[in-house]
């Protein structure tokens, strides 16, 4: 008895793979030389900050909740770890991640704060902080920029050191770092007894809640490390542009959500998985390139990338919820033919 | 028609939320005073409603949109679409009575788009107007690219500038009035309204009682999206500009008016005359704040954490209240039932506020 169980969200993950892979064919076929190593390099690196953040987002929105702010903790993460740069040349990289992680994670314990024990609708209290923190960073900034001068040789050189190199693919350390991250947080979610709870919290609040499940601790939790880890990709996004100024990341939550959507993270909480974020961020990576290089205004990638959204959501509701019906059915159905052959046989066994 | 209870119910009701906005709104008004000498001049006060005429009138539809228990996070980027449509139509030569046509049907369109989704396939309209805010906006700069248009004639302009005669407004402005007694009238006097409100309560007993809950629901993504083109207009009449990125991010305040105006995010409860306060507060905050020199993005800033503490306020007090309860100790002879009942239905309290 021994069958292999087929899961709503591989098939999913699976059919998303394979338009990432039918996209990058055709970009193919309209680029030449659009299967290179740069191309490899340009995709990964506008993958790795959005994939960071999607995984933070990941956990959020698997508790039925959002955090629209990223995109400003971001910006103002970048800015103040920037400016103490320029301060200080000398600033460990210990610290300075230190930092970029404190700044993230205090304002992600903000969010936590208004949306669990607030109980604010977390779409209207990160629509708020959003506003906030970018608010903050203006005020913070006063009209100044960060750019790349001010910036130590360390932080200025790090997107360009590579881990390892695979043919002629470099994997940087910046891009490790954000695949490690998946991992890290996929194994988590699968394995960890607490992050298993974030899923019950959003299938449904209350049951979850009368079970004895200590739901706000945990969605506070999963702002808390959702901004951590924007916090996080602050620090890449410093690393990897170097000029940042008061407008920095505005929007980013845009791309995230996308990616978490696409992903397959159900918006109503309860499913999804980090894997499907990252394919996700991918695939919102690989149109943006793709739109650029084809030299198409690059604002038919926006138009593209809300159709993706539709169609992702239209196709979760639509395909997915029969199949996952369908399988239900079979499941069912396999499990009534085994208890009704159970019965049978040891009746034939007595005559 | 409305019978009794309800009414009283919406009067206990406008105590609380109504006189809070109306408090804030009075010392608003008050500092704003002490900053600027300007603030009181007939001028600035129409500026103030002027400005952002459109934001308020989209805000009338929103109401409507978050009482049925959803969201339409599509409406700028919808705005921006139409007054770019509007500019290069006119642009392109078409006669401007025309344009304006056209780009009213553009814009239902869009909300029949949305509401097609949302309605009828069973979308989350959290999920479909985000991607109408991409796909919108994207479509938008696909048009005009980094272009503007601007001069249109005279008589448009002074649709959204110059003062109808003897009265300090312009036109624009009666509109709004005018829309405003209109949605007063569907929300709070009509068969419609009290649809609306039914399915933001329970979306599975409205369907059940027989209410055309998918109708009513692609009926508000229409009239959104109309709204939205006729605000695009007002813009391209008030401003005399477009580009591609006209109202971007007025979503955020757009939703703060609504939801500081007492409209229950949940959907199921919120009146017209609150978000008509959250409007007056909103707009003479930010124009307090121009009056002062601060920064736009800092005074929509001030707007986020506005929306945030008038959420976040009232629950504190509630939980502080809740707890000093729990503390008062009991009579020491009442029977067990009665400490118990009073307990079961404050708790009941809670979940139906929240």
């Amino acid at each position: 008895m021994n069958r292999f169980r087929v899961r709503a969200e591989s098939v999913r993950e699976l059919g998303l793979l394979l338009i990432i892979v039918a996209i990058t064919l055709y970009f193919g076929s309209q680029i030449t030389n659009f299967f290179s190593a740069t191309t490899f390099q340009r995709i990964a690196d506008s993958v790795m900050i959005i994939a960071v953040v999607a995984v933070g987002q990941t956990l959020v929105v698997l508790t039925r909740n959002i955090d629209l702010s990223v995109g400003s903790v971001v910006g103002l993460t970048a800015f103040v770890v920037g400016k103490q740069f320029a301060g200080n040349l000398n600033l460990s990289p210990v610290l300075a991640i230190g930092l970029a992680l404190g700044i993230g994670g205090v304002l992600g314990l903000v969010n936590g704060l208004i949306v669990a024990y607030g109980r604010v609708p977390a779409i209207v209290a990160t629509l708020g902080t959003l506003a906030i923190y970018r608010g903050l960073l203006f005020q913070y900034a006063n009209n100044s920029n960060i750019s790349t001068r001010f910036l130590p040789d360390w932080v200025v050189n790090l997107p360009s050191q590579t881990l390892i190199t695979i043919g002629t693919l470099n994997i940087t350390v910046l891009a490790g770092l954000a695949l490690a991250v998946v991992i890290v947080f996929q194994l988590g979610l699968t394995f960890v007894p607490s992050a298993r709870r974030l899923y019950a919290i959003g299938s449904d609040p209350e049951t979850a809640r009368t079970s004895g499940i200590p739901a706000r601790r945990l969605i506070l939790i999963a702002f808390i490390v959702c901004g951590l880890l924007s916090g996080l990709a602050g620090f890449m996004y410093l690393a990897k542009f170097g000029t940042i100024t008061s407008v920095a990341a505005q929007g980013l939550e845009l791309q995230v959500v996308a990616a978490v959507v696409l992903g397959g993270i159900n918006v109503f909480g309860g499913s999804g998985r980090v894997i499907g974020s990252l394919l996700g961020a991918i695939l919102v990576g690989t149109l943006e390139y793709g739109f650029i290089r084809m030299r198409i205004s690059e604002f038919w990638k926006q138009a593209a990338e809300g159709l993706a959204i539709l169609l992702a959501v239209a196709g979760d509701v639509i395909i997915l919820a029969r199949f996952r019906a369908y399988l239900a059915r079979a499941q069912s159905r396999a499990h009534l033919s085994a208890s009704t052959t159970a019965v049978i046989v040891p009746k034939q066994e007595s005559s | 028609m409305i019978t009794q209870p309800t009414h009283r119910r919406n009067w206990n009701w406008l105590q609380g939320r109504e006189t809070l906005l109306a408090v804030i709104f009075v010392g608003v008004i008050f500092v704003n005073i002490q900053l600027s000498p300007y603030f009181l001049g007939v001028d600035n006060l129409v500026n103030v409603f002027q400005l952002s005429i459109e934001k308020a009138t989209i805000a009338l539809i929103m109401t409507l949109i978050i009482i049925s228990g959803e969201i339409d996070l599509s409406v700028a980027a919808v705005m921006g679409l139409c007054a770019t449509i509007f500019g290069w139509l006119y642009q392109g030569g078409v006669a401007l009575p025309l344009a304006a046509l056209l780009t009213l049907g553009i814009g239902t369109l869009c909300g029949v788009f949305n509401g097609m989704w949302i309605a009828y396939l069973g979308l989350p309209s959290l999920a479909v107007t985000l991607a109408g805010l991409v796909g919108y906006r994207g479509l938008a700069s696909v048009i005009l690219e980094e272009k503007s248009v601007s001069e249109f004639p005279d008589w448009f302009s002074a649709l959204g500038q110059k003062n109808i005669a003897g009265l300090p407004f312009p036109p624009t402005l009666v509109l709004f009035v005018l829309l405003f007694a209109v949605f007063v009238g569907v929300l709070h006097f009509s068969a419609f309204g009290r649809t609306v409100t039914v399915i933001g309560n329970n979306k599975e007993a409205a369907r059940f009682a027989g209410v055309g809950v998918r109708r009513t629901k692609l009926t508000l993504f229409i009239v959104s999206g109309f709204m939205s083109a006729l605000a695009g207009l007002m813009y391209a009449a008030r401003v005399g500009t477009v580009r591609a990125n006209v109202a971007e991010g007025f979503e955020l305040d757009i939703i703060t008016m609504v939801v500081l105006g007492g409209v229950s995010i949940f959907g199921g409860s919120g009146t017209l005359i609150g978000v008509g306060l959250a409007v007056l507060v909103v707009l003479s905050l930010r124009n307090g704040m121009q009056l002062s020199n601060i920064n736009g993005s800092v005074q929509t800033s001030v707007i986020g954490l506005l929306l945030v503490l008038s959420l976040l306020l009232p629950t504190l007090f509630h939980d502080v209240r809740e707890a000093r309860r729990r503390v008062k100790p009991v009579p020491p002879l009442a029977p067990p039932i009665a400490d118990e009942l009073p307990k079961e239905e404050s708790q009941r309290s809670i979940k139906t506020t929240l």
